[in-house]
């Protein structure tokens, strides 16, 4: 991880105002996205889709079963690109890791004590290097919002910090967990500690808090992405992640992201949604693209 | 994928995942080939035959229709209907029944919104998303407003015996067709007054629409007329001796033109002239959102706007930031087919506007202003200007001084609170003003020290029609909208 030399202070708060970015997220919205730029938006989005699934129920074979879907959507539809990860708790990654041999779909696992992160430091960074051992390509870690919300900004920077160290290569991304730290000054602050302290990608949610992603969220991690690059020449990926179900509302974040970061962001290295029933939602679209027609439900395999 | 380092970073807009072009249709709508003066409740050839002109679509540079030239004579004839309309129905009905017109108008608007918005948007080039989401909901809430005052006029003037003037002379421009006939007719009417209103001659479509939906309302003839020309037909309006009251939204130039022939009459007038806003960002600014504030300042509807941010005032420590965030900004603005639902810029109004603003630009270029353009292209046919900043500008370059009324921004920085203030009043405008800052008591202590009539505050240009519009100094005289806009339609 390079220096990073001129580290803001924290306790300095950006101004963000609120009404502002609730217009310009509507303003966005009215993009009208037709034609060939609507497939090419459905091929793009499903690309970046994790498919997750963090159950406590979950199986070794729940987890194959999702794995198999991530790479192969839709057997019907030639030229379906697969989706970017999926997304496990650390004791299901070698199995997904085995079950994805082969092909180019990474495994990401949550780890530090998710989805609360109220654990020692200690036994959260043990959780890391343990995904981190079983073979997991990315690591999404949460802060502990417990104490962002007490002002311990360092114990965020620190906490970040050290978890990337844990992860060595691997990718890491940041949970946030916005709706938790409810104004969007808290999330822009946490965005760029994160950022400052390594993180590679910055996500919103854990989809076990409600809300969990929204746009007006995403824009803000949005443009503290583009004020980090501007400032650092170092671009960090952005992930949505939970309440994000259907095709018109993943175009609507993509739109967000082109006119926000550009079009240098516009692929899995960059961007992700973290979602479970969007995939669905989206080669139902592109069949209907293709077909003029809708499907049913049922033609489309769940997992 | 570990964090990778660029050692000039810079953001790309272009080459992946453009949007392809989504037209509204126009098909569903109908526009004659041509059209007569609307006096008395029926469409009337001019009286002296074949007296035309077309108006085209500047976006494509093709005719329309053509539309009659009214002359003195049909001026006259329009006040008389007016007058006549006056002394046998409208003066004769009460409030209530007033109303009942008034919220017929706004309702048909709201039914025909779509229709409107079309060919506002093709006669005067302003993007699709502009006329259909601000334009034609506002003109429909500016007759619901008022059309709720009619019947209380003693409420709103509380002690005195509100009467109407008599025939109002109502001379609009082109850069908001529909609406500025919906801030001068909908008071007027509610007022009990009946007018005679003469739209731009570049844009007198949705003024001749409008006549039709008149007539399906049922108005009493006579109540609303409008004729068609261009400076001829709107002297003749002014100097015509029955009219009581002129209302003109314009350049500064005419504004003169009309007051010195008011001279020594007893009309009633107000005056909505042009403007050269300063846009004031200080330090402490939310800038995200500022810098969407300036893009919608100067950018909403080309420039043309009397009330645009069209000088940025930008405190000096965050210059750099505003200007880089700016100019990418910028690369996003979709210029183009103001049919199309993506467009950000539409084209500018006529081939004469848009030789005014070049000028204004090459000025700006030869005093020494440091210019970037947004990279985009534009359509070969039809008038377009890329969205223009303009640097290294001060107080004395003409770029600052004179209204442009164009895609065109004069970037001017500051070191103190004084300065911005000094450097925003110093101007022979007043009509609008903005202040973006994180600092509540900060809005209030500058805005109180701005000589303009209308002051945002971390947004731009926001209307309502319960808020009253309008100028200080050479940005003209009198007030729109909300009960100051009813005022001037009204003795006391």
């Amino acid at each position: 991880m390079e220096v990073l030399n001129k580290i803001p202070d924290f306790r300095d708060t950006v101004p963000i105002d609120t009404v502002g970015v609730l217009e310009r997220v509507s303003r966005l919205n009215k993009r009208s996205i037709k034609k060939e730029s609507k497939m090419d938006a459905l091929k793009m989005a499903l690309s970046m889709c994790d498919l997750t699934t963090l159950e406590g129920m979950d199986t070794p074979g729940k987890v194959r079963q999702l794995c198999y879907k991530a790479q192969h959507p839709h057997e019907s539809i030639p030229d379906i690109p697969s989706v970017a990860a999926v997304c496990v708790y650390p004791n299901l990654v070698r199995t997904a890791k085995e079950s994805l041999k082969g092909s180019n779909i990474n495994v990401a696992a949550v780890a530090t004590y998710f989805p609360s992160g109220n654990g020692t430091l200690e036994s959260r960074i043990e959780e890391v290097k343990y995904a981190v051992n079983e073979g997991a390509d990315e690591i999404d870690m949460v802060i502990s919002r417990g104490a962002f919300l007490r002002g311990e900004y360092n114990f965020t920077f620190d906490e970040v910090a050290a978890t990337k160290e844990a992860c060595g290569d691997v990718h890491l991304k940041v949970i946030l967990e916005t709706g938790e730290l409810e104004t969007l000054e808290n999330v822009r602050k946490a965005s760029d500690i994160s950022m400052y302290a390594g993180a590679d990608f910055i996500k919103t949610s854990t989809g076990k808090v409600s809300p969990a992603a929204t746009q007006p969220v995403t824009l803000v991690m949005l443009e503290a992405i583009r004020d980090f690059y501007y400032k650092t020449g170092i671009k960090i990926g952005m992930k949505p992640a939970g309440g994000i179900r259907d095709s018109k509302t993943a175009i609507q974040y993509l739109v967000l992201v082109k006119e926000t970061l550009g079009i240098d962001w516009l692929n899995p290295d960059l961007f992700r949604f973290g979602a479970s029933s969007l995939a669905n939602d989206l080669l139902m679209q592109i069949v209907k693209q293709q077909t003029g027609v809708y499907q049913s439900a049922d033609y489309f395999s769940k997992d | 994928m570990a964090r990778t380092k660029t050692d000039q970073p810079k953001l790309n807009f272009d080459g992946l995942w453009d949007y392809d072009p989504a037209p509204e249709s126009s098909d569903a709508i109908s526009i004659k080939d041509q059209y007569d003066l609307f006096i008395g409740g029926e469409f009337v050839a001019p009286s002296k035959e074949g007296r035309y002109f077309d108006t085209i679509n500047p976006s494509t540079e093709e005719r329309i229709a053509s539309v009659a030239e009214a002359t003195t004579q049909d001026v006259d004839i329009a006040v008389k209907s007016a007058r006549k309309a006056y002394d046998k129905y409208w003066s004769k009905l009460t409030g209530k029944d007033r109303a009942k017109y008034i919220f017929r108008i706004a309702r048909l608007i709201q039914e025909r919104a779509r229709e409107f918005a079309i060919i506002e948007s093709m006669d005067g080039g302003k993007p699709i998303r502009e006329s259909r989401d601000v334009d034609i909901p506002l003109v429909a809430a500016h007759f619901f407003y008022n059309a709720g005052w009619a019947d209380k006029l003693q409420y709103a003037f509380p002690g005195r015996q509100p009467k109407p003037l008599g025939v109002a002379g109502q001379i609009i421009p082109w850069n908001f067709p529909l609406l500025m006939l919906a801030w001068k007719i909908a008071p007027a009417l509610a007022g009990g007054n009946t007018v005679v209103l003469k739209p731009a001659e570049t844009t007198p479509l949705t003024a001749l629409k409008f006549a039709e939906l008149i007539q399906d309302a049922d108005l009493p003839p006579g109540v609303v007329n409008i004729v068609t020309g261009a400076g001829a037909t709107g002297s003749a309006l002014v100097n015509h001796p029955d009219v009581n009251k002129v209302a003109f939204t314009g350049s500064t130039n005419v504004g003169r033109i009309i007051q010195k022939s008011l001279a020594g009459t007893d009309k009633k007038y107000t005056l909505e002239l042009g403007g050269k806003a300063a846009n004031i960002i200080f330090e402490d600014a939310a800038i995200d959102q500022a810098v969407e504030g300036i893009v919608n300042g100067i950018f909403f509807n080309q420039g043309h706007v009397c009330c645009a941010g069209s000088r940025l005032l930008v405190q000096e420590g965050v210059a750099d930031e505003v200007y880089r965030k700016l100019t990418d900004r910028i690369e996003t603005l979709v210029v183009g087919d103001p049919l199309d639902k993506n467009t950000d810029i539409g084209a500018i109004n006529s081939k004469a506007q848009l030789d005014r603003i070049s000028t204004f630009i090459e000025k700006g270029i030869a005093e020494g202003g440091e210019v970037h353009q947004s990279s985009c292209s534009v359509p070969d046919k039809g008038y377009w200007c890329k969205p223009t900043l303009f640097k290294n500008v001060s107080q004395s370059h003409s770029i600052v001084q004179n209204e442009i009324f164009g895609p065109v921004l004069a970037i001017q920085t500051f070191r103190t609170p004084a300065e911005a203030v000094e450097k925003a009043n110093n101007t022979p405008y007043g009509l609008s003003g903005g202040v973006w800052t994180d600092k509540g008591s900060k809005i209030f202590k500058i805005t109180s020290k701005l000589r303009a009539g209308v002051i945002w505050a971390n947004t731009f240009n926001k209307f309502d029609p319960t808020s009253p519009f309008g100028g200080y100094k050479e940005s003209g005289v009198g007030r729109e909208g909300g009960l100051h806009g009813l005022l001037p339609y009204i003795k006391l």
